[in-house]
């Protein structure tokens, strides 16, 4: 019912436009500090790791490359980032949407004769659409930076190793499967907090109740998505 | 006009409003007063839709308001200005923004003639140099007359104020008070506060209804008020030992 009113026609589209531009910037911008963090680290590590077990003569090394594009295409960019994105926008989005409503604004909203779940749903959702799969294109590539940045100081392999075997056997169905997941995780990561958000009831606690409800049901539901999506796309 | 007809309401079998009529009148402060829990919120927002009624009509200047649909209700809710009880304004939003708020949503005017009517507003309620702080940088009082402005910004024809003095100092309350008294005269619009302050009763109490346990126990102004021998309104009204050594002189 609710999503029913978020995708009414809405009231006025230069405003609509306005705050989907906004959205953009606080939960998209927002979040590039972080996942260039995240991504740099867990790409570094992932190396690490890769190299450590694959510590062989009888593999090539440029299996250890070979093995961080794959493992940040298909799963650590798409959904570990997700599930960070589920953290930190979920968190904030449940928490702006509830005290909102618990002061009012909702119901002010509501008496100007504004669709307030469109205005302050549809904006999140179409900015996570459009703002998400960037922010995850960006974390493929620097955790493949990562990676690199260990290749250049460790001893176990080289920058040549790890270069072809980042270019190693590349599929494009792999990027498309992934662009594939991140939509549905955009949808998830702003739809169930903003659910939990729209319907807080009472004062502060239930505020904080609302962001961690919303950032649980949405990492259960990132898991089973993922499930669901690489049976149905990878099989 | 605004003509409040056999509303009913319940939550949850527990009935909250009983057959409820009162008569809105325009030009003049209406005032809804009660105890806490008296149905005094739940009766406006029945008013205004935010709760849907069990049964009975609500009519705006003879328009069925009841039975519209969300679009129907959309026009009347342009006419509709409203004045909370924290003020619900929009703190991601500053001042300027939160007034133009309902301008940019509706109205067809141009980016100055809709600055013109914000500074207008603004003045109106006498704040000044206020246009780009934000509600959390604001006093009490200046928030509610920020929602003054923002209520006032599309010409409304009905204002409703929920507890516009709660949480102010009694001077600025009575600021508050003679800003929606001078409002509703100057823009000859039909005006309803719900208050359960006295101070306001009897400042601007032209046209008062007494709800007591959702039902409207007792009609009148503000000089009938204080000679009823209604035994509820008098332990409302004489609640405070003010007021009682005010009876007994």
């Amino acid at each position: 019912m609710l999503l029913g009113r978020v995708f009414k026609k809405p009231d006025n589209f230069k405003l609509i436009r306005k705050q989907i531009i906004h959205e953009m910037m606080s939960l998209g911008i927002g979040s590039l500090g972080l996942i260039a963090i995240i991504s740099l680290f867990m790409g570094a590590v992932v190396t690490l790791q890769t190299a450590s077990n694959l510590n062989n003569p009888l593999l090539p090394a440029y299996l250890i490359g070979y093995a961080t594009r794959e493992s940040f295409i298909l799963e650590m960019a798409p959904t570990v980032m997700s599930l960070i994105l589920a953290g930190k926008i979920g968190s904030n989005i449940a928490s702006e949407i509830g005290t909102m409503r618990i002061t009012e604004q909702i119901d002010a909203l509501e008496i100007m004769g504004v669709n307030s779940a469109s205005y302050l749903i549809f904006p999140k959702i179409t900015a996570a659409l459009l703002f998400i799969p960037i922010i995850v294109i960006y974390s493929m590539f620097l955790g493949a930076l990562g990676g690199f940045i260990v290749a250049m100081y460790n001893s176990g392999m080289t920058i040549e190793d790890y270069i072809t075997g980042l270019r190693y056997d590349f599929k494009p169905f792999s990027i498309v499967y992934a662009m594939i997941k991140t939509l549905f995780f955009a949808f998830v990561i702003t739809s169930i907090p903003s659910y939990h958000g729209y319907y807080t009831r009472g004062g502060a606690l239930e505020i904080g109740k609302s962001s961690t409800k919303s950032v649980v049901y949405t990492s259960i539901v990132i898991l089973i998505i993922n499930y669901v999506i690489t049976q149905l796309l990878l099989l | 006009m605004i003509e409040v007809k056999n509303i009913n309401k319940s939550f949850s079998g527990n009935q909250i409003l009983h057959d409820v009529s009162i008569d809105f009148k325009q030009g003049e402060i209406n005032l809804i007063i009660g105890a806490s829990g008296s149905g005094k919120s739940v009766l406006t927002k029945c008013i205004i839709g935010l709760h849907e009624v069990d049964s009975g009509s609500v009519l705006y200047d003879n328009r069925e308001f009841t039975n519209m649909d969300f679009k129907e209700r959309k026009d009347i809710r342009k006419e509709i200005g409203m004045l909370f009880q924290g003020s619900a304004l929009f703190d991601s939003l500053t001042v300027e923004e939160n007034v133009k708020f309902p301008l940019e949503m509706y109205a067809n005017k141009s980016n100055e003639e809709v600055l013109d009517r914000v500074n207008f507003c603004l003045n109106r309620v006498n704040l000044d140099n206020v246009n780009h702080l934000y509600p959390a940088e604001l006093s009490g009082g200046m928030q509610k007359r920020v929602g003054i402005a923002r209520a006032i910004a599309l010409n409304p024809k009905y204002l409703f104020c929920d507890e516009p003095n709660s949480g102010l100092d009694p001077q600025t309350g009575i600021v508050i008070d003679n800003l929606i008294q001078e409002i509703t005269e100057e823009y000859n619009i039909t005006t309803i506060v719900i208050t359960h302050d006295m101070n306001s009763v009897m400042e601007t109490g032209d046209n008062i209804s007494f709800i007591y346990q959702g039902k409207k126990w007792w009609e009148g102004n503000k000089h009938e008020i204080l000679k009823t021998d209604n035994k509820e309104l008098c332990d409302f009204v004489y609640a405070s030992r003010i007021m009682q050594k005010f009876r007994n002189i």
